[in-house]
């Protein structure tokens, strides 16, 4: 594996007949969010009710602190709690990475695919109706995005698929489906209401390692899966006519790109709730720093959107301590005034 | 003559002013039905002609005649005006953006609205409606303002992309803190929860008297500016050439939407859906004219909310539904289909 150079931006990795072609501007990048990460991670696992110091926190991690108390706080009550957090920042921004190239919709985000729809109804109807213990949750929210995905999917088909299509049927149901869960809002008891909302929120209170453990294995085949398929994915941002003249079986690429972005929010979903805006703005705000080829963007978009959720994470716990905000909530009030900002850099353009 | 010809050909008389006009007659007919049929029903069945009376020889000792005055008619007339605002305004908002997931709350004006109710409820417990009513026109108001403001920066002014991404980002935004407000305040979640999904209960003449000046100006001006909406969906770069000045028309445009959906949810609270269906569907209908697409909107807006309330009022009597949950469960399956028919992209 040896790095050629071929334009001035571009690095070009080949390993046998396999290449991959990164914009040059991706490493730095890439390295920057990895450092910020780290300090993010170790600031959030030192800070708390009861007080570490980050260097305690790193000794702990690795071993060298033999102190039973800080042993608990760190890998018992915080780093999963924090790896969840990342982990799902980072399934919910490639999954809207994927989205918006797909159908070439800046404001597609794993929410236009029903799946986040789906998934709410199932978990308010869980909450609110069945009473199930938030232990179960996962289960009902990914079955309910699954079968919401795959009925949009289905409904769309016609000889085919089509973006405009998936995203017309999309709204449908959605808007079938958040009817229903409204429902629920407006006559359910109020406490179940006000839990349900919460979880409407996203939230990543009390997560433990059994929920790091159940995501693990998705992140480690799905965003493989993406970063294989980034090329098809430029392609395909080309638009459906453009692709087939270029050779790209449409129907399947789209298939499991989709099948990919669909699997990423369900997960995520899953575990935390709607975790909102982390899937529309990551995208953006990665776009602007590495460039719109999805070979650089994607694996990007995962560190940018998983920092970002962590630290949303750390504001949500110290706004209003000793009490904590759900993460969801956070994650748009940091990332909102952001992307305007954003929005007045890109003014002129 | 082929398949194609004939369709295309089918399709120029379908959208020909001979057919066009007497259907904007029979759209009106069917509205004014619709209003009658609401009317009589509910907890007493009142018949057509105490409707007719109630209205041109009142008679105020008559029970029913009282009931239809204070009760049914304002309450199935503000139906009627709010469907026919948002939906004008989904249109407009359509064409302006040449964004078919746009509609008014991409200017965040729902989304305004409801953190200004939320906040006025937090802070003053149980206010009237009337409050609920100002708070969220002044929430509507502040919000499209500070979208449009955000989204129009820059030498290019507001375009399409820029506005619907400062929509987006604004209603992630404020919708954040009224979660907020929300869970920290059980009170405030069980006393908002109705108003929030959008309900005609309860709408009197004072607050329809209120609200409705604010969406009769605002459909009066889409139907003047209907002809430059029609330009400006075609692409700015063609409007400017076509001599128009694209970014008052633009403001002008963004004033009249402001004015129709924030005052359709001053009145009834954010009822979702009607402003992105309704334009779609009748665009299937009337084709790509502004100058029909609006006013047939505004019909079917008004007959979609005056349905989706009956519905609402007898699935579950004598308890009734919001309208705004009757609306999406109504409207929605309708519009799949239409989007699996006509779609052929």
């Amino acid at each position: 594996m040896q790095p050629t150079k071929i334009k001035h931006n571009w690095w070009i990795l080949r390993i046998g007949g396999f290449s991959y072609k990164i914009d040059k501007r991706v490493l730095p990048v890439l390295l920057a969010l990895i450092v910020i990460g780290i300090v993010v991670l170790v600031t959030s696992v030192s800070y708390g009710e009861y007080d570490i110091t980050p260097w305690q926190v790193l000794q702990t991690i690795f071993g060298l602190e033999e102190n039973a108390r800080f042993e608990l706080v760190v890998w018992q009550f915080r780093l999963p709690r924090i790896l969840v957090a990342f982990m799902i920042g980072a399934a919910l921004s490639v999954s809207g990475t994927i989205l918006q190239g797909i159908t070439r919709n800046p404001l597609a985000d794993p929410g236009i695919l029903g799946v986040t729809s789906g998934a709410s109804f199932a978990a308010v109807a869980a909450i609110v109706w069945y009473q199930i213990p938030t232990v179960y949750l996962p289960f009902v929210t990914f079955a309910g995005a699954t079968i919401m995905a795959a009925l949009i999917y289905l409904l769309a088909w016609k000889g085919g698929s089509s973006s405009i299509r998936l995203i017309l049927v999309g709204i449908g149901l959605g808007a079938v489906t958040s009817a229903f869960t409204n429902l629920m809002i407006v006559f359910g008891d109020i406490r179940q209401v006000q839990q349900a909302y919460v979880w409407l929120a996203g939230s990543v209170y009390g997560r433990d390692w059994d929920h790091v453990r159940s995501i693990v294995p998705w992140l480690l085949v799905l965003l493989p899966m993406a970063i294989l398929q980034a090329r098809q994915l430029n392609t395909l941002n080309l638009g459906d006519d453009t692709s087939k003249g270029l050779g790209v079986n449409v129907e399947l690429q789209r298939g499991i790109l989709l099948l990919v972005s669909v699997a990423l929010a369900a997960i995520s979903v899953a575990v935390s709730g709607t975790v909102g805006f982390v899937g529309l703005v990551a995208p953006h705000i990665t776009r602007r720093l590495v460039g719109p080829a999805h070979e650089g963007l994607i694996p990007a978009a995962a560190l940018l959107g998983g920092v970002l959720v962590m630290f949303a994470d750390l504001i949500s716990r110290w706004v209003i301590s000793p009490s904590e905000l759900p993460v969801g909530i956070v994650t748009a009030m940091i990332g909102a005034p952001y992307f305007m900002y954003l929005l007045y850099l890109n003014r002129n353009k | 003559m082929t398949a194609k010809t004939k369709q295309v050909n089918s399709t120029r008389f379908l959208q020909s002013r001979t057919v066009l006009f007497p259907g904007l007659l029979i759209g009106l007919a069917l509205i004014v039905l619709c209003l009658a049929w609401s009317i009589t029903l509910g907890a007493a069945e009142i018949s057509i002609q105490t409707i007719w009376d109630s209205i041109f020889s009142f008679d105020n000792s008559s029970f029913q005649h009282l009931v239809i005055r204070t009760v049914r008619l304002p309450r199935v007339v503000a139906g009627a005006m709010v469907g026919a605002s948002l939906a004008v305004a989904g249109a407009i908002m359509q064409g302006l953006t040449r964004n078919p997931l746009a509609s008014p709350s991409i200017l965040g004006i729902n989304a305004g609205a409801s953190f200004a109710v939320v906040l006025v409820v937090f802070i003053l417990g149980s206010p009237p409606l009337s409050v609920y009513s100002i708070a969220a026109f002044i929430g509507a108001a502040v919000a499209s303002v500070l979208v449009y403001g955000l989204g129009s920066m820059g030498r290019s002014g507001a375009t399409p992309l820029k506005l619907t991404l400062a929509g987006a980002v604004f209603t992630a935004f404020i919708g954040s803190f009224t979660t907020a407000l929300l869970i920290t305040s059980q009170d405030t979640l069980d006393q908002i929860r109705f108003w929030t999904v959008g309900s005609l209960a309860g709408r009197d003449w004072a607050l329809f008297v209120q609200t409705a000046p604010y969406m009769a100006v605002g459909l009066i001006g889409a139907l003047l500016l209907a002809r430059q909406i029609t330009t400006i969906s075609l692409g700015e770069d063609i409007a400017t050439g076509l001599g128009q000045n694209t970014l008052v028309v633009k403001g002008l445009a963004a004033i009249v939407v402001v004015l129709l959906a924030g005052g359709a949810v001053s009145l009834a609270g954010p009822v979702g859906f009607v402003g992105l269906v309704a334009p779609h569907i009748v665009r299937f209908i009337v084709g790509q004219d502004y100058r029909w697409i609006l006013p047939y909107c505004a019909l079917l807006g008004g007959i979609l909310v005056i349905i989706a309330d009956i519905a609402a009022r007898i699935v579950i009597r004598p308890e009734e539904l919001p309208v705004g949950v009757m609306m999406a469960l109504l409207g929605a399956p309708f519009f799949i289909y239409l989007a699996r028919w006509k779609v052929n992209r």
